[in-house]
């Protein structure tokens, strides 16, 4: 077995990342920024791939967390990035707690269908509480970090820099905790629940702290997002923003941390591109895009770089 | 094998994707405008492709210098007008990103568009942001203006608040007994801000009317039963509705074969973009609204005709609806203030033979007018558009108003008409500066002091 080189290179690629980072076009910087709020999702997502789950509501987890980092400004006027982060942590890893007492006991589509009713009970109520605007929304402005005023023309680095710092983190840890004896249960219970159980392990806990795990990434990646649009609406909980998190998963693979933030790069590149020079088509593009990933790489685009050391 | 140039192929795209920096900068010889409208999606069939028929329409003729006075000269002051359209499906999230590109990879000159509210929302901060001159052409909620203060930013149409306020009005005109209120409309952002709006303001008009009842199916519902009966058992003389699009008219043909119209008379606050489509099933006297001036309300006028000319040979023999006359007045807003700009520009020029650089001095003069030129020229600006005279008078010059008008259809040869157009001017549907739009309108729609 070689050496696991994941951690160097997850270090190694935030401090290319954070160098890059004044030299970059903008609009690469904003490209990286909404990527890399989905990327975060999609590590979520690929953890619950990972225990053979396929949640078709993770936004909302995503929304919540955008929320949670929206309306703590509103509320009591605070508007420091961080204190948004953590707001969006502290909610989805309550409301997740909650729902996973639930959710940990089905598999399947039952578990994928039950995901998608939670959010869209939030679709709704956020749909009908016309002083968070509805399905127009409303506008989120970042004006601190850590005390720091970061308003102005250094707004965008800053917000590209937080986010690879907050991207490695998350990576990094969510190597270390599939790397750890729990982390490695996903994919046993994935394989033969029943073999997990007569190994005295609990199945139902570990999915259920996998679930907590990955609704928390969401919601990082929602307060993320709402940062760097700037915008928050109920659309970031309705179906199709789950079917997409679902999507760049399923292109990304799950073979490693990676993948999912490469994936959701690629995605948000393809998607840009498209928009661009196929305006009456671009939904056709992903849509091909994804047909040639799955007939030629069902292990997902990641699969590109892994398979061949595999055999080798 | 495969495998190889698959890999290749991706790490070729990320790698060309990293090095193309958009637009190289060169000398300027064209108005890159990036237009944004639905071309996938509800929004699309309605709106979002008529408006970019028009955009089409009004750029092909502009660049020929086709239209009428004030506007004959080519494009933007002689500058031929090039277009890159996009889709606003998706989200305001992905609206963001994608006007990013516009501005950041395109380098688009000024960016038009946006037909969904929260998009206009989420991207007027962000134009802030980039300093890149925006015009919102169709969206309706007034909270853009109300609760942002924009340099960059700028509506050309009137926002939605006019629509309701001036349909209470016309009932109060036409139906003076109505008494018994009621509304259908969709639970979205448009829905209830239009709703919340009417019943502001027929209240403000009469306190003794009754709301019986509001109904509010979920968007795209196309199911209408249980609100056709609930509508049916409160008894109305009046049905408020700002359906539009395939629920407008699933409700229509649901609730025709009910008589539900035999009663209650239909107020369709958007609902002229579907009189071409509803005939034989919108009953008689329903009153129709266009969102402003335009449609059959437009004054005729030569830019008018020129309009409904260019529109139609783009739509086979479509006339133009409102989210047309809506680009209409967008396209021409920007060419009257890029041309002003330049007038000022030359008028304070330095005068022939005066000094001795003369020939630099008309050169800049003549020169196109920077961001800053159009926007100070743009800004409280008044300019003639085929629905009539738009006024930039709210939010600090940014927000149009003009007038408005309603009237009822009457169903004859197989055509709709409509008849008893009253129209209202700018200062009686829209609140003055400064005030929110349903303070005012609860103010009893005071103006001033």
């Amino acid at each position: 077995m070689t050496r696991d080189r994941t951690v160097l290179a997850l270090l190694v690629v935030v401090a290319v990342l954070l160098a890059a980072g004044p030299f970059l076009p903008r609009w690469m910087i904003s490209l990286f920024n909404v990527s890399m709020g989905y990327g975060i999702v999609v590590l979520g997502m690929m953890l619950l791939m990972r225990t053979g789950l396929v949640s078709f509501g993770h936004g909302l987890y995503y929304c919540l967390g955008a929320y949670a980092a929206g309306m703590i400004d509103q509320i009591w006027n605070v508007s420091d990035m961080l204190a948004m982060i953590g707001g969006g942590i502290v909610v989805t890893a309550v409301v997740s707690t909650i729902l996973g007492f639930l959710l940990s006991k089905y598999r399947e589509i039952f578990f994928a269908m039950l995901s998608l009713a939670f959010s869209m009970i939030l679709y709704g109520l956020l749909v009908k509480s016309a002083s968070l605007g509805s399905t127009d929304g409303f506008n989120v402005a970042a004006k601190t970090l850590a005390g720091m005023d970061i308003t102005g023309k250094g707004l965008r680095l800053t917000v590209y820099s937080v986010t690879v710092v907050v991207m490695g983190i998350a990576a990094l840890l969510l190597h270390r905790y599939l790397a750890s004896h729990r982390g490695r249960l996903a994919g046993a219970i994935r394989d033969n629940e029943l073999r997990v159980e007569y190994m005295g392990a609990s199945v139902r806990a570990t999915v259920h702290v996998n679930y907590v795990i990955s609704a928390v990434l969401a919601g990082i990646g929602g307060a993320l997002m709402a940062i760097n649009i700037g915008h928050i609406d109920p659309e970031m909980t309705y179906w199709p923003q789950s079917g997409e998190f679902v999507f760049i998963a399923i292109l990304s693979g799950t073979a490693s941390v990676f993948a999912p933030l490469g994936g959701a790069l690629v995605f948000e590149t393809v998607r840009s591109f498209a928009y661009e020079y196929s305006p009456n088509t671009w939904q056709m593009v992903l849509g091909i895009t994804m047909l040639v990933v799955m007939i030629f790489l069902p292990g997902g685009l990641w699969s590109l770089f892994t398979r061949k050391k595999v055999a080798a | 094998m495969l495998r190889s140039i698959l890999r290749s192929a991706v790490v070729c795209c990320s790698l060309l994707a990293s090095l193309s920096t958009g637009a190289l900068a060169a000398q300027k010889t064209s108005v890159k405008v990036g237009f944004v409208t639905f071309l996938s999606g509800p929004a699309a069939g309605p709106f979002g492709v008529p408006a970019k028929l028009a955009a089409e329409a009004i750029v092909d003729s502009l660049n020929r210098g086709e239209a009428p006075a004030p506007y004959q000269i080519k494009g933007f002051g002689g500058l031929p007008i090039e277009l890159v359209i996009v889709d606003e499906a998706g989200g305001a999230s992905k609206q963001v990103a994608e006007f990013r590109t516009l501005v950041q990879r395109q380098d688009v000159d000024l960016v038009i568009g946006y037909i969904g509210s929260g998009d206009c929302l989420a991207v007027a901060p962000i134009a802030e942001e980039v300093k890149r001159l925006t015009v919102l052409f169709d969206c309706g909620t007034p909270r853009i203006f109300e609760e942002g203060s924009y340099k960059y930013v700028f509506r050309t149409r009137p926002h939605a608040t006019m629509d309701a306020v001036a349909a209470a009005l016309y009932l109060r005109d036409t139906h003076p007994t109505a008494r018994r209120i009621a509304g259908i409309n969709q639970n979205y952002a448009y829905g209830q801000d239009s709703w919340n709006d009417f019943e502001a303001s027929i209240k403000a008009l009469n306190p003794d009317v009754d709301i019986v009842t509001s109904q509010m199916p979920k968007f795209g519902a196309g199911q209408y039963g249980s609100e056709i009966s609930a509508l049916f058992a409160a008894r109305p003389d009046v049905i408020h509705s700002s359906l539009w699009g395939g629920d407008l008219e699933a409700f229509m043909l649901q609730a025709q074969p009910r008589n539900l119209f035999r009663k209650s008379t239909l107020v369709l606050v958007a609902g002229e973009p579907y009189l071409h489509r509803l005939p034989g099933k919108i009953p008689d006297g329903t009153i129709v609204g266009a969102r402003g001036t335009n449609g059959v309300y437009a004054p005729d006028s030569p830019l008018k005709k020129w309009l409904v000319d260019i529109y139609k040979t783009r739509a086979d023999g479509l006339a133009p609806n409102y989210p047309a006359y809506s680009v209409a007045e967008a396209f021409l807003g920007v060419k009257a203030a890029w041309e002003k700009a330049i007038g000022k520009k030359i008028g304070s020029a330095i005068p022939m033979g005066a000094a001795k650089n003369v020939k630099e001095e008309m050169d800049k003069a003549y020169a196109p007018p920077t961001q800053d030129e159009v926007i100070a020229a743009f800004e409280h600006s008044t300019f003639e558009s085929p629905s009539g005279k738009v006024q930039m008078s709210l939010g600090n010059g940014h927000q149009a108003v003009t007038g408005t008008a309603y009237g009822a259809t009457h169903f004859v040869d197989g055509v709709v008409k409509v008849e008893k157009i009253r129209y209202y001017k700018a200062d009686e549907v829209t609140p003055p500066a400064g005030v929110k739009s349903l303070d005012w309108i609860r103010s009893g729609f005071k103006r001033g002091n």
